[in-house]
């Protein structure tokens, strides 16, 4: 494959507050190839969203600096206008929110919101075209008497409906990059998993690349090709599918991989947690965000380690740890799982 | 002083109602719920309001909650499990069924009535953020139930910073407001104040979902603790299967207002015997690459029903491979397996021809059920 289709290079968002400068993504880098699924994991206030709605543009204003390169197809994108944006955005790029029920226009009819945008982006289709395409689009993602539903306001769907009349008209251009915000969040497990089916067959038949966002670590293990953990603005642990699952270098990984509750496993006694909370953005820790809440934290993790390839034959397994990797998976095992050691056991 | 004793319920509460203290029920059952139904009228008219339909939220479920145990609820949106607990601590009147706290029916209680019950049933609720007051310092949230139990002067402040220690918060964060706090920690208030009246009983609306992950497990493993330092009972509502089954000793699933099927928690997952329990498992997306690939998967299709026009028969026949015209007609009556297993299905799967034959209609069956017992699909007889 020649250039990848998405390409985001040392991204930093910041926001000047009343209480201050908040550094809500601090270098992200990562691409996205066609077909390929590209999670971005992380609790709240990780800048995960910020950075996917970055791409976007979406959070461009008078106090948010934003640095680095975004390029879509060779086309860059930070530096592009606000009308060329308003192309490329439902175009090229299109998104998919967490809350379908106030991201759909709740006075406006399903049909007439997905015709509108087909004729947006394609003034020359006439709209009894562009109705006929919003009626297959509404059959694609699995809506019974599509060509009825059309005539219906969102409130009349049901959450894992309204989940796919977005995916209908994120799907409605053809967009090179979807980006799924937390799609699933809001809906059942069953709603769940016919939306996760509703995105593989997507990328299967589009070949999209897929920019997925989620603080859930068992959607991201059935649908994702690479990861990108973050925590508190930063990338501490990026790499492939298996190689976060079966070799995390980042102690954070191995407590968001270890304190997940699992159906398929003997419940242990008690889930390794990880202590305290994730930092204040307004005043980040110093050196290494991790290190307060990190039970192997030791003098050097005053300062902030670079993101690196540390892991012999995975030159593109990156992690932001001072541990060696013999060091990182001996103390990595916790009754004979991936987890946290709790602080106690640790102290040295 | 006694804080949160385990056992302080016999001289705090004969005071004002001597009949609750009394009954601790021999049978070791804590709560009895029979046939409560919870039906909500749906109005329409101009002038004259006239009743058009009820929404089914809670039709005919019975079940008993042992002293000291975990009772998980598990369902999809719209099934009930919520309307089920608020019901159960009367924030809401069934509208039939009885239900029975430690041998006294509380149904037809008035509120007054209630307030001795009350102390011994408490609710942490699902957002920690909307269920304490913004303009309340810690110390006042806490300070009321406090009164309650009789409190008064110094002993409120003290067994507040007691309660904050307990779960696991600082006695110097009595001064602060709720938006000081994260949405861990507010859950721990949330809990904390439930403590305060030392009740028997915490019923839990989706505690920890709307948590962080790594939060999640740090207020999983604090209600632990306390269930074993305080003896409580839990009913733990949660759409979240794989944190119910680390939470419960048996689990209730609920669809469309119905007990589906009641079981002991670990054998819910290795041996579901009601094929809507199945496709529950199936839809939970496992934290694990290798086996994610591995697993055949079978995605459910279709949505819940409506709760106003319920499907006749058995509510889950229309999303059912198994559905036959049984299915359809009659309504399956709640069999009991053997380990106190119960489903509700014409054709259950996971159990063998003997097995069959050995269970029997169980007394939570709804009243509405056919006699039909329990039959192999056709294909697979």
């Amino acid at each position: 494959m020649s250039e990848p289709l998405l390409h985001v290079e040392d991204l930093r968002v910041s926001f000047a507050t009343e209480d201050g400068l908040v550094q809500a993504v601090d270098g992200v880098s990562f691409e996205v190839d066609r077909g390929e699924v590209v999670a971005i994991v992380g609790e709240s206030g990780s800048g995960k969203s910020v950075s996917a709605m970055t791409v976007m543009g979406l959070t461009r204003g008078p106090n948010a600096r934003i640095d680095g390169v975004v390029t879509l197809d060779g086309q860059e994108l930070l530096k592009a206008s606000e009308s060329q944006l308003q192309r490329i955005r439902g175009g090229s790029i299109a998104m998919v929110f967490q809350d379908p029920m106030s991201s759909l226009n709740p006075v406006y009819r399903i049909g007439d919101q997905i015709i509108e945008q087909i004729r947006t982006h394609q003034p020359h289709v006439s709209r009894a075209q562009a109705a006929e395409r919003s009626v297959e689009l509404l059959e694609r993602v699995g809506i019974p008497r599509a060509r009825e539903r059309m005539r219906s306001y969102p409130h009349e769907f049901s959450g894992g409906m309204r989940q796919r009349v977005m995916i209908a008209m994120a799907l409605s251009c053809s967009p090179k990059v979807l980006i799924a915000d937390e799609p699933t969040t809001a809906l059942d497990v069953t709603i769940q998993a016919q939306i996760l089916d509703e995105l593989r067959e997507l990328r299967e038949q589009t070949r999209a690349g897929i920019i997925l966002v989620t603080h859930d670590l068992a959607v991201v293990a059935d649908i994702a090709d690479r990861v990108i953990v973050m925590y508190a603005g930063r990338v501490v642990e990026q790499g492939t599918l298996d190689e976060l699952f079966y070799d995390p270098q980042h102690p954070y990984t191995w407590g968001l991989l270890g304190s997940i509750t699992r159906i398929d496993r003997d419940r242990s006694k008690r889930l390794p947690a990880i202590p305290g909370v994730p930092p204040s953005l307004l005043h980040p820790p110093a050196g290494c965000h991790f290190r307060p809440r990190c039970p192997h934290a030791f003098g050097q993790c005053m300062q902030v380690p670079e993101l690196n390839a540390r892991v012999a034959d995975a030159p593109a397994h990156l992690d932001r740890c001072w541990l060696t990797v013999e060091q990182k998976r001996s103390v990595r095992q916790v009754d004979g799982q991936i987890g946290l050691a709790s602080p106690s056991a640790v102290v040295s | 002083m006694s804080a949160t004793g385990a056992d302080g319920d016999a001289t705090g509460l004969g005071v004002s109602d001597g009949a609750v203290g009394g009954h601790s029920g021999a049978s070791g059952a804590l709560m009895e719920v029979e046939h409560l139904r919870v039906l909500f009228p749906i109005k329409s008219g101009l002038v004259v309001d006239r009743t058009i339909g009820h929404v089914h939220a809670v039709d005919d479920v019975s079940f008993t909650l042992r002293e000291g145990e975990t009772l998980g609820i598990v369902g999809e949106s719209g099934c009930g499990k919520t309307t089920l607990i608020r019901t159960l601590v009367r924030l809401l009147d069934p509208t039939a069924g009885v239900i029975r706290f430690r041998g006294e029916e509380i149904t037809g209680r008035s509120r007054r009535q209630l307030q001795p019950v009350r102390r011994q049933m408490q609710m942490v609720f699902q957002d920690p953020q909307a269920s304490l007051n913004p303009r309340k310092r810690v110390g006042q949230i806490l300070a009321t139930p406090l009164k309650l139990r009789g409190l008064a002067g110094d002993r409120i402040e003290a067994e507040s910073r007691a309660l904050l220690e307990r779960v696991g918060l600082h006695a110097e964060h009595l001064g602060r407001f709720p938006h000081e706090f994260s949405g861990g920690q507010r859950q721990r208030i949330g809990v904390a104040r439930a403590l305060a009246v030392e009740p028997r009983l915490i019923l839990l609306d989706e505690p920890v979902s709307a948590l962080d992950v790594s939060i999640q497990a740090q207020v999983i493993n604090l209600l632990e603790d306390l269930q074993e330092e305080l003896h409580l009972s839990y009913v733990f509502v949660a759409h979240d299967l794989s944190v119910v089954r680390h939470e419960s000793d048996r689990i209730a699933v609920m669809y469309l207002g119905k007990l589906m099927e009641v079981s002991p928690s670990e054998e819910l997952y290795d041996k579901p015997i009601h094929p809507y329990t199945s496709f529950l498992l199936m839809a939970i997306p496992i934290p694990d690459p290798a086996e994610n690939r591995a697993r055949t998967r079978q995605v459910v299709t279709g949505e819940v029903p409506s709760p106003i026009d319920p499907p006749a028969g058995c509510r889950f026949h229309t999303r059912c491979p198994r559905a036959s015209d049984l299915c359809r007609e009659v309504e399956p009556q709640l069999t009991e397996y053997a380990r106190g297993h119960l489903a509700a299905c014409h054709h259950p799967q996971n159990v063998s021809p003997a097995e069959i034959a050995a269970a029997r209609r169980s007394e939570a069956t709804p009243l509405s059920a056919g006699a039909e017992t329990p039959r192999l699909p056709v294909s697979s007889a």
